[in-house]
């Protein structure tokens, strides 16, 4: 017998990355059919272009221009990135647009800077903000709901969010009627990004990944409950800001807090981090979106606090074994 | 015209105000620095290796100057730029040029796959600290080569590298600037920067076990058993066994290669020199004479001391679990 | 329940053995004792070739004031003094003994008695650590740190309580819970022991509560001793860790190193200690025997042995059953802190608390693939640690930041490593940074 020597430990939890990702991708599954049932065969052409085109990338580039020898796409971090791109993009977006957000997320966003864990901004996140700015017209309208077999030639209407920044651009709290009911919000019937309309399926995700311990509460809570508290404020100090439930399922807002701000690599590694992380998160959202030129402002402030990390992982270290008794 | 006016010389004002600030901040927080620190860097080679014990070049002329005013340059060596920089520094600082005789790493191990078997198969992190910390590692050998290529990470100037065939490295001696960084990162202190000798020809003793001989035997083909055989053989005392593992001092031998045939493990060896012809004795005496004078004379330093092994108190961990 | 509150990972307990009682392992033919059972200074060998020796008679003298003694677990003849491999992976001093028969010294008593404390009312502290010191008792949960001097608190120093660490947090390992099963009263009195020696009132057994049984007998024996209270701790890897356990049961955290647990005025000793500090000071017998636990899941009989010091491993398995076919890997300890063993000649020693034989596939480690930057690890670092961290620094040999950021602190127990969802070998980096920065410190600490 030649024995194998290695030094301890000797066992391993069985975690893998594969995991986690694929966790990430059971959790959206809810939203994901909700999407479909909401906006039918556009959302199937958007996603399945999405993770297909994202992959591929990746794949193309790991294997020709880094030359590595194992590609990374069973990793399901590909697949993920492809999900949340597509889950932000309007569903009658045209396939090409979509390629060139895919090739802007993971060439970009992800592979620029070595590949899984390096990238200092969430990808999916880099590809919709790069779409955003530079196709403005066909990423800021977006379908009604319940057209099933409609693709680019479905019909548009504004959605909560622009109702939101109109009322208040406008000074007329008399706007705010025009937003769906609670009800209608809760479940996704109303317009928005195909992923990011039905706040329920969300949230049922979001607690499968604590279930999972694949996130913990941290970043969720700390953005939506910032949100919720500004929302509430500025809603009993003027009628012309909506109702802070609504504010909450409005637009990107819990995607963003449950699956793009929790992203791994680009949020911080320790609890204190995170509190902090997603408290300015949270309030770079309400920022954004009540006075920017933007109506949603979820990405811009995920990917703003994204370039923050590496600053409060330095400062917001763990609290050391017996550091209290040492004074 | 008044706007104009009132523009140079609000300009002007700030410009004095700022002058005078400044005037007065250079003299308060002048730091004064050596002026020979400035030279004696630009001739140093910038590489920033550390091979000189300090850190950068920078480090180095810092501490050339203190020396110089100590009153001696000894001990202070660029391994990179050689005597040549070194006299150039001496020029700087008015002294006396201390010559060093050119260096280069030797890796004192044969062990190579064939020789030593491998008992154990290592699975973890792929360095040479790590699996030191195993303890013996994969061969039996407890100070052997531990072949994970610490010292090929280490080197700056690409000059050691693995060979895959014996699972040892090699050092490039056209490259090797004897820096001693390689040494640095042996965790067993394998690698020896050692004087480079006549003609780079030099005798060494390619194995550092310490063990006895039986142990030693048991563990590698190609060990030091420290039978002391070269210890007799040699007319020049250069050799001595300490630990049961034989040492050649540079400075003291003559190349006479008796040791290396007397050697039962082979583990002594004779690098760079021709092929042996049938009648080694007459075709190399004259020539060993010739270099008894002048091997002597450029052997200024200490004997040069192997690295320590790193020490492994990886096993005193704190706890209990 | 109770437990320690920062960090902690939750192996599969793999228990194979809790319910097979100790039994005795045979003699062997040829014992062989490392003059480095314990931390600190290795023993002097006292003993020459040829030389008759019993069992409990005197090999190695201790070399210093930290370190122990060596007492022969055998009789028969010294063949040699010489080096031999053991279960640190290097070759220690060590003395070979032929064994011939099993005649023990007469002055240990072999019957199998109770002798409470009551029963010897002159005993003091000093004749008790006196008789742990000559005994050559050292801590036998695996960190075997010389006992009697953590009994000798630093002046200014006072112990307010004594911990018995009876966690057993290992996965795989059950010999102190058999012992606990087996020998509760002796235990007891073990414990009764170290308090009269450091003059404490208060005693604390902390047992997790994976070994209902074990709690519930503790506490039904320790009804008898006010003094002594049984507290159960919930399971979580590593409780068994000085520190950790200090804070699970009194609630006081040891500060960074270079504070002890005597700081907190805790003094912790593992349940088997105890039970050799019995047989110490009550019976006159030195440490020559202790249980270990030979387990695996290929392994055919898991069982709990009582087997004497110096007995080759190839032995303890060879009563367990032999070595199985697909064997890969071969650990002296528990799998989380155990060290892979690079031959079975490697004998016994004190610190050996179980031998764990893990099969082919079990013992490789999976391809480490890049850092995800999860913070799993940070999570479950029981010292509040950045584990990621410590790792990457190590690598880049930045040892000054690693220096800073507490990697003298870190308890080695694999807790990142195991949760690590990358497989990355982050102990094995941070252990490389820990050692360098153990050495950096020494050397400051010597030139001032």
């Amino acid at each position: 017998m030649k024995p194998i020597i290695s030094l301890s430990p000797h066992v391993h939890g069985g975690d893998s990355v594969q995991k986690n990702m694929y966790g990430v991708c059971i959790a959206l599954l809810p939203a994901l059919l909700a999407s479909l049932w909401f906006f039918g065969l556009g959302a199937a052409i958007v996603l399945v272009t999405s993770v297909i085109s994202c992959v591929f990338f990746e794949w193309s580039i790991t294997k020709f221009l880094l030359k590595r020898e194992r590609t990374t796409i069973t990793d399901g971090s590909a697949i993920l990135t492809g999900l949340l791109l597509g889950f932000n993009l309007p569903s009658n977006l045209p396939i090409w647009i979509i390629i060139i957000g895919a090739l802007a997320a993971i060439g970009i966003g992800k592979m620029t800077f070595g590949g899984l864990g390096c990238n200092p901004f969430n990808p999916a996140l880099v590809g919709r903000v790069f779409l955003l700015i530079s196709f403005p017209a066909q990423m800021t309208i977006w379908p009604v709901v319940n057209q099933r077999l409609a693709y680019v030639d479905a019909e548009t209407a504004a959605t909560p969010l622009s109702v939101m920044q109109r009322a208040i651009a406008e000074g007329d709290p008399g706007i705010l009627s025009e937003l769906p009911s609670l009800k209608e919000m809760l479940i996704g019937a109303t317009g928005g990004s195909l992923g990011e309309v039905s706040a329920i399926c969300l949230l049922l995700g979001c607690l499968f990944l604590l279930w999972k311990k694949i996130i913990t509460w941290h970043i969720p809570v700390s953005i939506l409950g910032t949100v919720a508290l500004l929302a509430c404020v500025m809603n009993v100090c003027s009628p012309v800001y909506a109702n802070p439930l609504q504010v909450l399922m409005s637009g990107g807002l819990i995607l963003g807090a449950c699956y793009m701000a929790t992203d791994y690599a680009t949020s911080p590694m320790t609890h204190r981090g995170q509190l902090i992380y997603g408290v300015a998160i949270g309030v770079l959202t309400v920022v954004i979106r009540n006075w920017g030129s933007y109506p949603e402002g979820m990405s811009f402030a995920i990917l703003i606090m994204n370039g923050f990390t590496p600053l409060i992982n330095m400062y917001c270290k763990p609290k050391r074994f017996g550091e209290v008794t040492a004074k | 015209m008044n706007v104009i006016l009132i523009a140079v010389i609000v300009l002007g004002l700030i410009g004095l105000i700022a002058a005078v600030v400044l005037f007065f901040i250079s003299h308060k927080f002048a730091v004064h620095e050596d002026p020979r620190i400035g030279e004696v860097s630009a001739v140093l080679p910038q590489a920033n290796c550390g091979g000189c014990g300090y850190p950068g070049c920078s480090g180095f002329a810092v501490a050339c100057v203190n020396a110089a005013d100590g009153g001696s340059l000894e001990g202070k060596l660029c391994p990179v730029g050689g005597t040549p920089v070194m006299e150039k520094v001496a020029g700087i600082l008015g002294m006396a040029v201390e010559v060093g005789a050119p260096k280069v790493a030797v890796v004192r191990c044969n062990g190579t796959c064939e020789m030593r078997p491998r008992i154990a198969e290592f699975d973890g992190a792929l360095s040479c600290r790590v699996l030191n910390m195993t303890g013996l590692g994969e061969t039996g050998c407890g100070y052997g080569c531990l072949g994970c290529g610490d010292c090929v990470r280490a080197c700056k100037f690409d000059a050691i590298h693995m060979n895959p065939e014996t699972g040892l490295p090699e050092v490039d001696e056209e490259k090797c600037t004897a820096c001693g960084a390689c040494s640095k990162a042996c965790p067993r202190g394998i690698i020896e920067i050692r004087l480079k000798g006549l003609k780079n020809r030099r005798v060494v003793v390619l194995c550092n076990n310490k063990d006895k001989g039986a142990v030693a035997n048991k563990a590698c083909k190609a060990s030091c058993i420290g039978c002391g055989k070269c210890v007799t053989v040699c007319k020049f005392e250069a050799i001595h066994v300490e630990n049961n593992l034989a040492y050649i001092n540079p400075e003291a031998c003559k190349l006479c290669r008796k040791c290396e045939e007397v050697c039962p493990k082979q583990a002594i060896h004779a690098i760079n020199f021709p092929p042996r012809k049938p009648k080694p004795v007459e075709d190399s005496a004259p020539q060993v004479k010739t270099e008894v004078t002048s091997a002597v004379k450029p052997a200024v330093e200490g004997e040069p001391k192997p690295a320590v092994a790193a020490s492994s108190d990886s096993q005193n961990s704190n706890q209990q679990p | 329940m109770k437990t320690f509150k920062i960090g902690g990972v939750h192996p599969a307990e793999n228990k194979l053995s809790a319910a097979s009682p100790i039994r005795e392992a045979g003699l062997p033919k040829q014992a062989v004792f490392s003059m480095c059972q314990h931390i600190g200074a290795p023993a002097k060998p006292v003993v020459k070739r040829g030389d008759v020796v019993k069992v409990g008679t005197l090999l190695g003298e201790a070399g210093g004031f930290v370190s122990a003694p060596i007492y022969s677990s055998v009789s028969g003849k010294v063949t040699k003094v010489d080096v031999a491999l053991d279960a640190s992976g290097t070759r220690r001093p060590a003395v070979y003994v032929d064994v011939d028969g099993d005649e023990w010294e007469e002055s240990i008593d072999r019957t199998p008695d109770l002798v409470k404390l009551s029963d010897r009312p002159n005993l003091d502290s000093k004749t008790i650590i006196e008789k742990i010191k000559n005994a050559g008792i050292v801590g036998m949960g695996g960190a075997t740190f010389p006992c009697h001097v953590k009994l000798s608190p630093p002046p200014g120093c006072k112990a307010e309580c004594v911990i018995i660490n009876a966690v057993e947090c290992e996965p795989y390992l059950t010999a102190d819970h058999r012992l606990m099963l087996e020998h509760p009263d002796e235990i007891l009195v073990g414990v009764d022991l170290i308090m009269k020696a450091v003059d404490v009132t208060k005693g604390y057994i902390g047992i997790e509560n994976n070994k209902p049984d074990a709690i519930a007998l503790m506490k039904e024996k320790a009804q008898a001793y006010p003094n002594i209270e049984v507290v159960p701790l919930k399971v979580k890897y590593p409780q068994g860790g000085e520190k950790q356990l200090i804070d699970a049961v009194v609630n006081r955290q040891v500060p960074a190193p270079p504070a002890i647990p005597i700081n907190v005025g805790a003094i912790v000793q593992n349940v088997g200690t105890a039970f050799a500090i019995y047989q110490a000071v009550m019976k006159n017998k030195p440490l020559i025997d202790r249980v270990i636990t030979v387990t695996g899941k290929s392994v055919k009989q898991p069982s709990n042995l009582l087997a004497r010091l110096g007995t080759p491993f190839q032995q303890l398995i060879d009563e367990c059953g032999g070595l199985p076919e697909d064997t890969g890997k071969v650990i002296g300890g528990g799998p989380m802190m155990g060290k892979a063993l690079l031959s079975l000649e490697v004998p016994m020693t004190k610190g050996s608390s179980g031998l764990l034989i893990m099969n082919e596939k079990e013992a490789r480690r999976s391809e480490p693939n890049p850092c995800i930057r999860c913070a799993k690890c940070v999570s479950a670092c029981p010292m509040g640690l950045e584990p990621y961290l410590l790792s990457t620094l190590s690598d880049l040999q930045d040892w000054e930041k690693v220096e800073a950021n507490d990697v003298t602190s870190c308890i080695e127990c694999g807790s990142c490593q195991f949760t690590c969802p990358s497989n990355r070998p982050l102990l094995d980096m941070i252990r490389v940074g820990k050692t360098t920065v153990m050495g950096i410190i020494r050397n400051r600490s010597a030139k001032k």
